[in-house]
């Protein structure tokens, strides 16, 4: 770990894993994985392994949760005991609770809430294997299982994180990255509206290192989302073409 | 006024498909004069309204639509109905006893208990209340025989067929009845097991194949083969 730590840019200007500066981990995408949820999604980004699901709108329980004027649009993020290195305890820690308010806050803005007042929607991330940029990939994903559930939406959302490394601005840090790196900026986008939806800052930057961060992850989430569609007409088109057979 | 697509394409949430004079149809928002798609569909257009067809929706109810449903919960004065939307729907006890309920005499799971089926209409619903049903209608009421199947919701119009053409055909090939609820639950009754099977085969076929053309055609192909070969084990 310590001989890792020491140089995380080589001479040639590759990282730890061969990546390039601006360039992000590879990506696997598939959508509707899980028959027993309404929308389901599955998402590989480098290392990370991500599942969500997706119930609703239907009835919220319990019904004091319910708003007259809205639906709820609830969110659990959970790791697996086994998506790190280290036993993690399945009980939700205070970094999950966080995260699953920051994904929902991040989503919220896609979803048409005022359509189907005093019902609820709820979303559940299931972390399988961690590597960094967790809460950026969650977001990707959690998006597309809502468009599987047949959610009206304004906007896919899409995610990507930008950070410092010694003394380079890089794109999409994995977990070594984000732990010894000086700083991280995970950045959510509806590219089509040209919105950002979540954007966060754990370090210190100079302004000029901040703009180049943000410009960083915005560019990454383009790419992400062209990836997003990418997944979705796969698997539609794939049913349309079966059945023209 | 730019169409920035091409007729009956695969569009996603948030794909822009026009600009200027146009009218949002199904599954389509307007925003800064912008015409977006909000449902993973095929889109198309008919004058100057956008309509995308989903591919993945919920059932949403409306006042009129018969629909099938499973009985969650007996009330005081009536039944909670599991519709396949996002609310659950109510049927009062008088609507089913046609006379005032009364408390004292009359056994509510007696006409109706958690788990039967109904069909039923839907009577009245807005924002602010839950759908409520309606059986007192012919053809409504409990579900005492039949197959039951459920499809995509909003494939329910497709296996109807313009003006009923799909639904009859398969009535009268296969010498079911079948009742097409809206909320996607489908109940099909025939005089044997093995018409029954041949119905579902046709209803799950255009479940699978509902956006592509000439399905009529060959969904009527199907059974006929089908029953062909049927008659052929026989002899």
């Amino acid at each position: 770990m310590s001989q890792k730590t020491e140089k995380l840019i080589d001479k040639k200007g590759l990282r730890l894993d061969g990546r390039k500066l601006d360039e992000l981990r590879p990506i696997k995408i598939e959508i509707g994985v899980l028959s027993n949820a309404d929308g389901s999604a599955y998402i590989e980004q480098g290392k990370n392994k991500i599942l969500a699901a997706v119930f609703g709108p239907r009835e919220l329980h319990p019904k004091h949760l319910a708003l007259q004027d809205r639906m709820v649009l609830r969110c659990r993020y959970h790791m697996a005991p086994f998506s790190v290195q280290e036993r993690k305890s399945p009980a939700p820690s205070r970094r999950e609770v966080e995260l699953s308010k920051v994904i929902r806050e991040s989503l919220e803005p896609s979803v048409f809430l005022e359509n189907y007042p005093r019902t609820g929607i709820d979303i559940f991330i299931e972390v399988l294997q961690a590597d960094g940029g967790t809460r950026c990939a969650s977001i990707t994903v959690a998006s597309l299982a809502l468009a599987d559930a047949g959610i009206p939406m304004r906007d896919l959302v899409v995610a990507c994180a930008a950070g410092k490394i010694e003394d380079t601005v890089v794109l999409d840090l994995m977990d070594t990255e984000d732990k010894v790196g000086v700083a991280d900026v995970p950045v959510a986008l509806m590219p089509n509206l040209n919105a950002i939806t979540l954007l966060q800052m754990d370090g210190i930057l100079s302004m000029e290192e901040f703009e180049q961060a943000v410009n960083m992850a915005l560019e990454g989430c383009k790419k992400i989302y062209a990836l997003q569609k990418e997944a979705l007409k796969v698997k539609y088109v794939g049913v349309k073409e079966e059945a023209e057979e | 006024m730019p169409t920035f697509f091409e007729r009956r394409q695969l569009v996603t949430p948030g794909d822009l498909l026009a600009e200027g004079d146009y009218t949002a149809g199904e599954n389509t928002y307007v925003e800064d004069n912008k015409l977006y798609a909000s449902r993973i569909g095929i889109v198309d257009y008919e004058d100057k309204t956008v309509n995308v067809v989903a591919l993945r929706a919920f059932y949403v109810p409306r006042a009129g639509d018969v629909v099938i449903g499973t009985v969650i919960e007996v009330g005081f004065n009536g039944w909670v109905v599991d519709i396949n939307a996002p609310y659950q729907a109510l049927l009062r006890a008088s609507d089913v006893l046609s006379r005032p309920f009364k408390p004292q005499k009359d056994e509510l799971s007696q006409f109706l208990d958690m788990g039967d089926l109904i069909v039923a209409k839907i009577f009245s619903y807005d924002r602010a209340h839950n759908p409520q049903l309606s059986v007192g209608e012919p053809g409504l009421g409990k579900v005492t025989r039949g197959q039951i199947m459920r499809i995509t919701p909003t494939k329910i119009p497709r296996a109807i067929g313009r003006k009923g053409s799909m639904i009859s055909m398969i009535k009268q090939e296969t010498g079911c009845q079948i009742i097409l609820g809206l909320n996607g639950v489908v109940l099909i009754t025939g005089k044997n097991p093995e018409d029954e099977e041949l119905a579902m085969m046709a209803i799950r076929k255009i479940d699978e194949e509902s956006h592509t053309s000439g399905l009529t055609d060959r969904i009527t192909q199907m059974v006929k083969d089908e029953k062909a070969k049927r008659r052929k084990d026989e002899e």
